[in-house]
């Protein structure tokens, strides 16, 4: 039998988050056009630049503040779910040890790669196996926001029960700045990661229909 | 409706039939989020933020200097205007009590007096810090001898179809009082004058303003904000 470049649990849980953070951003900032603005009240946080300034219509899900917010808290049980579905895999299948980034192994691959893609270095890259170290990097930066986006949300949904947490954020209001940040990194990752796809075509037909290990060392891929 | 015999006339039927009820019982009706799926999971998230409400825990008491400048403290309206009390008002308290009570402005200054000075959360995302002298709502408790098949308290207010309905719990907290003075000086009727339900553990909307009647209950009832559609606990 071969070895699919991506199994299916890596495909579903792919695809079907894509999906849960669409809805997730598009509540949230729906939820954010009740307030459009970060710090506490008479008290606005000095560095951001859009006090007042909703979100673009377009990108918003849930009508109102009462239906993005009943969006919001259900879909969240199910975008933690899946994250809980990929890491187990990851863990349980070992294929961690191919896919996330260590420090030791990945760091000067991720670097040269960055100075390859950026154009600054000419000459292929060394040999890799399913990720460059960019990419190693990345995919597991945008674990640990999602993590974030997580804990942040916590803090805001339950700033006295879990105060503890809220606390760790620096406050309420910091919280919210921190889930708000979150989205913003993990907005610039999906349209890089969107660019690099489109220039490496070949990593959409894996991810969607699994694709199979060439035997000894695949070309570079995306990072 | 369409001629049956157009497509969207067949779409229609085959959406009544009964094969689809089941699927669209989970679907996602923003403009009724009680219901479908939204609906499932606002129970789901009900049963999770009672299982993380702890009685005793303690929203953090606030230093003065936390006060939301004077000003900055949002007001928000039900009808036109801020109502003005009814002549003789007081405030009744009842449902299953072993002694109904007819509390006026002063027979609650006399009553112990709790200040609570705590971060104040809105659902539509901002924090303001004020101070809030009154009366727990668990002391009216006591006082009432409420019987132990309660579990939700009603605040209704003087502003008709105004009300909100909390669990038991949420309601006997120590930082949950009805409040008749703020930073210090009497209420305001912007506030809620002469008096309002303040509380640590719930979203602002829960906190009921002009309120004349508290009555303990076995059932859960709604409330103005709820019925239209925003969560029923929303603890914080």
């Amino acid at each position: 039998m071969r070895r699919p470049v991506q199994p299916l649990a890596v495909r579903v849980t792919h695809w079907v988050n894509g999906v849960l953070l669409v809805v997730m951003a598009g509540s949230g900032l729906r939820i954010l056009k009740a307030f459009p603005s970060l710090g506490e009240k008479g008290r606005p946080y000095a560095w951001y630049p859009f006090h007042g300034d909703p979100p673009p219509e377009a990108l918003m899900i849930g009508g109102w503040l009462a239906g993005a917010r009943h969006w919001h808290f259900a879909f969240a049980w199910l975008f933690v779910l899946n994250a809980i579905v990929y890491v187990t895999y990851l863990f349980a299948s070992g294929a961690w040890r191919e896919r996330l980034f260590s420090p030791r192994r990945d760091a000067r691959h991720a670097w040269l790669t960055l100075l390859h893609d950026l154009r600054l270095r000419r000459g292929p890259l060394p040999p890799h196996g399913l990720y460059n170290g960019m990419q190693r990097l990345s995919y597991t930066a945008v674990l640990a926001l999602g993590a974030l986006s997580v804990l942040s949300g916590l803090a805001i949904y339950k700033p006295v029960q879990l105060r503890w947490l809220t606390a760790l954020h620096g406050g309420y209001d910091a919280a919210r700045a921190v889930h708000l940040l979150v989205l913003v990194a993990l907005a610039a990752f999906t349209v890089l990661h969107v660019v690099q796809v489109a220039l490496h075509p070949r990593t959409f037909v894996d991810m969607t229909l699994g694709g199979s290990r060439a035997p000894p060392s695949r070309p570079e891929g995306p990072a | 409706m369409t001629s049956p015999t157009t497509r969207r006339g067949f779409l229609g039927r085959a959406l009544s039939s009964g094969g689809l009820l089941a699927l669209s019982g989970l679907a996602c009706d923003s403009r009724r989020p009680k219901e479908g799926f939204l609906g499932l999971m606002e129970r789901v998230n009900e049963g999770f933020q009672q299982a993380l409400f702890q009685p005793d825990r303690l929203a953090p008491e606030l230093p003065e200097s936390a006060l939301t400048p004077p000003g900055r403290y949002p007001a928000y309206l039900i009808g036109r205007e801020y109502p003005a009390a009814p002549a003789g008002w007081a405030l009744r308290v009842g449902g299953l009590v072993q002694r109904p009570l007819v509390l006026s402005a002063a027979d609650l200054q006399r009553l112990p007096r709790t200040r609570v000075r705590v971060r104040h959360h809105c659902v539509e995302g901002w924090s303001a810090v004020a101070a809030w002298d009154g009366v727990r709502l668990s002391e009216l408790a006591r006082l009432a001898g409420i019987d132990p098949r309660v579990r939700y308290v009603e605040l209704r207010s003087f502003e008709p179809g105004y009300y909100s309905s909390w669990d038991r719990e949420s309601a006997l907290h120590p930082q949950t009082i009805l409040a008749y003075g703020m930073n210090g000086n009497p209420l305001d009727r912007r506030y809620g004058a002469p008096l309002r339900l303040y509380s640590a553990v719930k979203l602002g909307y829960k906190m009921v303003k002009w309120v004349t009647e508290v009555t303990f209950l076995p059932v859960r009832t709604g409330g103005y904000w709820e019925d239209r559609g925003y969560e029923w606990f929303a603890g914080v």
